[in-house]
């Protein structure tokens, strides 16, 4: 499977070398990076291409970054099933910056791009529409990125003299407990409470 | 003659109908009586399960998969522990490999057999679903007497399986084969020939090939369109290369073709399970069932009263737990709604830097604005039936 992935991958830098800025194989996986003007003829050209033929749609997805200037990384991935090979496609964006949409070229991009807007707020250009999919009616914020708190910021709950749900600031009867078990001998970067002593002298 | 004011016709289809197959609300316009475009709306069984896995370790997110297609629970985990193995390289012994087989044919059949006898109550028959049900309850046995749950197994880990079967489990479970063939071919019996159910279901919901490819379908949806793609064959994980098996693929690419295929795959689930039975008690009787790595898997019990090495390994794995090269995988496996993936991004830290959940419902689901339009009202829920939706891992 590496080989024929070889194969694809030195084919791909070879006819389209001003597509893909990177073609690299890791865990037998090839990835190829691109940016988003050349995503969409990237994408045309992968289910097209007759040794290619990516020509099921498997994901969307979005990673978040925050320490780099653009944040988001907008992951592909792609079947073909006549060469029985998969590939990614990475594109980086930052926050605010629009990524052309890919339903144009795969309709079953629609929903894996709605659920990259509402998770992340990565915007699609030429989505059709591009509505919050998995989270509530009217919620805000985008819950999987890094900086959004694990218990959020709201909660629910049904009140039975206004006779509707209530949405109220979240109130936590515990403090979240996330533990650190890193271990401190193995190079951990933050300073235990008592190690300022061991400097001083 | 009077003017009539013509206008489509709005109607809410759930979230509360028992063909919606759980939290599912449908925005159907109508024509009369035929359906102009379907809206649907999901998330109502959110959960935040991505966020959650971001929060703990790899052995702690285990769990979580179980809660997503709860009708073949150990499907799911099997894609994380499989891309959790592909980043560590850790290798699965023969006996674990098979177990883990077993219980994935095991999955497939509880999820084919409720989606057939509860897609044959949708159009009208009530008693698929008692014999159905009966046989699954058994294979929940067989999950409790594996791992001590019915539903939520935690069974598969990175590595291996938990625990090692008992033989007489295996011998049930051989025993169990050819009464559940009887009852496969009761039901077959009910429904295949039935001409309501015929009626309900031939020519509805067809999907062509090239659209089915498009749209994201795998697993059934794209076998009912005549591919024969299955991963378990086209990308062979575990030792499903060593299994005998056919693939049944459809003609036609409606809802009855689809019925077809999943009778069929569970006669193949049993083939598969009746070698895995034979292998368990012969060549594979005895045997490792997870990976001799003391850095991924925790030591047996009896181990920790006499190695002091195994006990430091067990209270390391049991806090910090196992840290996981850096890097991204995309592992998939054939689930029983078809291709159900985990994209994994490590940092190199105890816990998943990212955890994309592929799930096929969530592909088939956003397709059914392009199935419904122009049926009849009534063909949504069979076009719904015949997709097997799960909410757990479309909302996730």
């Amino acid at each position: 499977m590496s080989e024929a992935l070889n194969e694809l991958a030195s084919y791909l830098r070879e006819t389209r070398s001003q597509l893909i800025s990177d073609a690299a194989i890791n865990y037998g996986e090839l990835t190829l990076t691109t940016t988003a003007a050349n995503l969409i003829e990237l994408l045309t050209f992968l289910r097209d291409d007759v040794q290619c033929a990516f020509i099921n749609f498997v994901d969307v997805c979005g990673v978040d970054w925050p320490q780099r200037p653009d944040r988001f990384d907008v992951v592909y991935h792609l079947l073909s099933p006549r060469q029985n090979l998969r590939v990614r496609i990475k594109v980086a964006t930052g926050e605010g910056e629009p990524v052309p949409s890919a339903t144009s070229v795969f309709p079953g991009a629609d929903w894996f791009e709605r659920e990259a807007y509402d998770m992340y707020g990565i915007l699609f250009t030429g989505h059709p529409d591009l509505r919050r999919i998995l989270t509530d009616y009217g919620f805000e914020g985008h819950p999987l990125r890094k900086d959004f708190p694990v218990t959020g910021f709201v909660e629910v709950r049904y009140d039975d003299e206004a006779k509707r749900v209530v949405y109220e600031p979240v109130e936590l009867k515990q403090e979240f407990r996330n533990f650190d078990f890193l271990s401190p001998w193995e190079g951990t970067e933050y300073v235990l409470p008592g190690d300022e002593k061991a400097k001083a002298r | 003659m009077t003017e009539h004011n013509v206008r489509n016709f709005n109607i809410n289809f759930g979230p509360q109908h028992p063909a919606a197959h759980g939290v599912l609300r449908l925005v159907l316009e109508l024509d009369g009586e035929i359906v102009e475009r379907v809206d649907p709306h999901i998330g109502l069984l959110h959960r935040g399960t991505e966020k959650l896995i971001e929060t703990k370790t790899y052995l702690q997110a285990i769990p979580y998969f179980d809660r997503l297609d709860y009708v073949a629970p150990m499907n799911q985990e099997h894609a994380f522990a499989l891309a959790v193995e592909k980043l560590t390289g850790t290798e699965v012994p023969i006996r674990g490999q098979l177990i883990r087989v077993l219980y994935s044919e095991i999955g497939r059949i509880l999820s084919h057999l409720l989606n057939v006898t509860t897609q044959a109550m949708d159009v009208g028959a009530l008693t698929p679903p008692l014999w159905g049900f009966e046989e699954r309850e058994k294979l929940m046995v067989f999950y409790e007497r594996a791992c001590g749950a019915r539903m939520h197994s935690a069974y598969f880990r990175p590595g291996g399986v938990h625990q090692d079967l008992p033989h007489e489990l295996v011998e049930d479970i051989g025993k169990w084969i050819d009464p559940f063939l009887k009852t496969v071919d009761d039901i077959d019996e009910l429904l295949t020939g039935n001409r309501i159910f015929k009626q309900r279901n031939v020519d509805i919901g067809v999907v062509k090939l090239d659209d089915a490819w498009a749209w994201g379908f795998s697993g059934v949806m794209v076998r009912g369109s005549g591919a024969a793609w299955d991963l378990r064959r086209s990308q062979p994980y575990e030792c499903y290369s060593d299994m005998e098996f056919d693939i049944p693929i459809g003609k036609n690419g409606d809802c009855f073709d689809r019925y077809l295929i999943r009778m069929i795959e569970m006669r193949e689930s049993a083939k598969i399970m009746r070698q895995c039975v034979n292998r368990l008690l012969g060549d594979a009787k005895v045997g490792p069932v997870s990976s001799m790595d003391g850095k991924i898997v925790p030591p047996k019990r009896g181990e920790m009263k006499r190695s002091m090495e195994a006990l430091i390994h067990h209270f390391k794995l049991y806090t910090e737990g196992y840290h996981v090269p850096a890097g991204e995988v995309y592992a998939a496996v054939e689930a029983p709604k078809g291709e159900f993936g985990v994209y994994l991004v490590s940092d190199g830290s105890n816990k998943p830097y990212r955890c994309k959940i592929r799930a096929p419902g969530y592909a088939h689901l956003q397709a059914m604005d392009f199935l419904c339009r122009g049926h009849q009202l009534a063909d949504v829920s069979a076009v719904l039936g015949s997709l097997d939706i799960v909410f757990g891992e479309v909302d996730r």
